[in-house]
């Protein structure tokens, strides 16, 4: 936990980060170059990880760097190569295989639920399947309905899989060091938002610090992105982001917000949830994802059954039930906006 | 390594006594499953539990694929899968115990007879139609990189061929050149839908063509035929020239599972002159390979091993409900 003042407001990602700054893509890239040194075990596969370097730029140099034989373009056949990389990390070896979009998870599925996430349990622990599945999520920028979802709710629903949610370089890197170090399968899903995109809007926190050897953040540990004492905003990914930048202005009313960036949602850090919410008595959580039966109601779940009678304010700013928007406007009438965060926050406490 | 193009008379009796292992198996099976599920019939009920899709019949098939492996070999099966992890080395005793859903079974009663894993033999299964054979390419991926000459034996039903992963699958590992052995085990049924109202082919070894490598049928459950052809698709396999079809046309002696009536099904009749171990028995007792002895050494050979596994599985420990949410993860936590 950090050791921080509560009187401070926004805290700096990390201590040690060090003064140089990366794009959240080149982060990634980073991590996974560092674990290739590493461990002649990985691997990378995908559709247009080669050449291109990702499409989101998550594997950009990666083939000048390591060829042809360690970074390898797919057909596009997800259940083909995503069971490819399972089969290979049965055997031993460490693949981090790309689905272009978490939306395109429909045409491969079974792989990922039935077969990655289970192979472990099923063997009673015999069977381990060492793998990172590492996909694009979120919308923001008129993708229309299937090239716009988060999913991390249907992902972290199904058992047997880690998931989780970098929303800054910092993390980006970590979390995928210890993704491809972990023994267990995880799925890293990375907001296009944060990638720090030369040709899509970005979020400021999109670059910044990275320290230059490899390290870990570990899976399963939310961060308290900023101290506040009134009410509680649980989020993750481009959301943070959001959720800060209305701390920081409602700062200015005396309104102290606490900022949580899950980072993890699967494991969830139930411990980090309720630390908050016993301390301000109000949870928000935003999400970018589906409201219903997801995420949302599970950080509520979480703080309802470890405080009951606790609680004098829980809400939600999520992605109502409807399939993400074409047309720029409809689309951010659905999207967790600071605006609605903002609405969501005055309400909290009572203004 | 050199590869074997005529079977010795010693190989003909290996694959007979393989398929008695398994229909004993099978058949030891059966009788336990359904000892204590009467009277009347409760899925959910006895020592072994659950659907149960046994694979009498569908010997020669598992015969044929075993005698050409080795130990390094990966296999990946079907929902029916005893008869191939029997003829791959898979260790009987903990297949028992697992299908018996206890601690000392292969998935240590976690994953049940559908759900077999053996790294040992580098065996495994899925009950999802098709869904096995991507992850059959990923083992002989790593085989490949590793500069070995492993191959992957990726089986499924003639009712998989026309799932969309069997198609991504072949062409995959066309496009790779990976060491898999692709084997249909075409058994006429899907469930109780015949292969005529499930597949625009008439058979499904045509469809290699459409990725470039070789596609072969085996008719009349003939053992010796799947061990010939098997015996090809391995040598291309580990000599780097990459993945081959066989589809067998196989038989499917029982129901699709234990208490199915099989009231669709007009193929009965003839069932016992199709039965291949009578057949191939006969065969190799009327060509002098095989006399009366020999065959009931096998039979007690296969029934000592078979009453052996039964027993240690009935004997083992239950899990423990309080472990019931282990494995999940390699810590074996969750939150």
């Amino acid at each position: 936990m950090n050791t921080l003042s509560s009187t401070q407001t926004q805290l700096p990602l990390e201590p040690e980060a060090g003064r140089r700054r990366l794009s959240t893509s080149k982060a990634i890239v980073e991590a996974i170059a560092q674990q290739m040194h590493t461990d002649e075990k990985v691997f990378v596969m995908g559709e247009d990880v080669g050449a291109y370097g990702g499409i989101f730029s998550s594997t950009t140099g990666l083939l000048d760097e390591f060829g042809p034989e360690r970074v390898i373009d797919t057909p596009i056949s997800e259940t083909a190569f995503i069971g490819l990389g399972i089969g290979a990390a049965v055997e031993g070896m460490r693949p981090v295989v790309e689905l272009m979009f978490a939306d395109f998870f429909g045409v491969c599925m079974d792989q990922i639920y039935n077969h990655m996430a289970k192979i472990h349990f099923e063997s009673g622990g015999n069977v381990r399947v060492p793998m990172v599945l590492m996909t694009a999520t979120g919308g923001g920028y008129s993708d229309g309905a299937q090239h716009s979802q988060c999913l991390w709710g249907t992902f972290a629903h199904l058992p047997g899989m880690k998931v989780v949610v970098p929303s800054n370089p910092y993390d980006a890197k970590g979390l995928m060091t210890a993704a491809i170090r972990s023994d267990d399968p995880v799925v890293y899903m990375f907001h296009k938002g944060i990638m720090g995109l030369g040709w899509m809007k970005k979020n400021p926190r999109s670059i910044g610090a990275v320290p230059t050897d490899a390290y870990e953040v570990p899976i399963g540990k939310a961060r308290v992105a900023r101290e506040g004492s009134d009410v509680s905003i649980v989020t993750l990914s481009l959301s943070v982001h959001h959720s800060l930048d209305v701390a920081e202005k409602l700062a200015g009313e005396g309104i102290d917000v606490e900022v949580i960036d899950l980072r993890t949602v699967a494991p969830l850090d139930r411990e980090a949830i309720i630390a908050s919410v016993s301390k301000t008595g109000r949870l928000i959580v935003v999400d970018e994802d589906y409201q219903s039966f997801g995420l949302s109601g599970e950080v509520i779940a979480t703080a309802a059954e470890a405080l009951p009678g606790g609680l004098k304010h829980v809400s939600r700013v999520a992605v109502p039930d409807v399939p993400i928007p074409y047309a720029r406007d409809l689309e951010y009438a659905v999207l967790p906006t600071p605006a609605r965060i903002e609405a969501a926050v005055r309400q909290a406490v009572g203004q | 390594m050199t590869v074997q193009s005529v079977l010795s008379e010693k190989d003909k009796l290996d694959l007979l006594r393989m398929m008695v292992l398994i229909r004993t198996f099978e058949e030891a099976i059966l009788r336990e499953y359904h000892a204590d599920k009467s009277p009347g019939f409760d899925i959910g009920a006895g020592l072994v539990p659950g659907e149960m899709h046994l694979a009498a019949g569908q010997e020669p098939v598992a015969a044929g694929i075993g005698a050409h492996l080795s130990r390094g070999d990966a296999m990946t099966a079907t929902h029916r899968p005893h008869h191939l992890a029997i003829a791959h080395g898979v260790d009987i005793r903990k297949m028992a115990a697992e299908i018996f859903g206890r601690e000392t079974g292969l998935g240590r009663g976690r994953g049940g007879h559908m759900h077999l894993f053996d790294p040992e033999a580098h065996f495994s299964c899925s009950g999802i139609v098709a869904e096995g054979l991507p992850p059959a390419l990923g083992q002989a991926f790593a085989f490949q990189r590793a500069g070995t000459d492993r191959v992957a034996v990726a089986v499924a039903g003639e009712g998989a061929a026309n799932q969309g992963a069997f198609h991504e699958a072949l062409n995959l590992a066309a496009l790779w050149k990976l060491p898999v052995i692709f084997v249909i085990e075409d058994n006429d049924w899907g469930i109780s839908v015949p292969r005529s109202a499930s597949t625009s082919v008439p058979s499904n070894a045509v469809r290699a063509a459409a990725y470039g490598i070789p596609g072969t049928r085996v008719e009349d459950n003939a053992v010796e035929d799947v061990w010939a052809a098997v015996g090809e698709a391995v040598r291309r396999a580990r000599a780097g020239e990459g993945p081959s079809l066989i589809e067998v046309h196989t038989l499917r002696l029982w129901g699709h599972f234990e208490g199915d009536a099989q009231g669709y099904r007009g193929d009965l009749e003839g069932v016992p002159g199709r039965d291949p171990i009578p057949t191939y028995h006969k065969h190799l007792s009327d060509a002098g390979i095989l006399d009366t002895a020999t065959f009931t050494e096998m039979g007690a050979a296969a029934s000592a091993t078979v009453e052996d596994a039964i027993a240690f599985a009935k004997s083992s420990p239950l899990p423990d409900p309080a472990d019931a949410l282990k494995y999940v993860f390699t810590e074996g936590a969750r939150s």
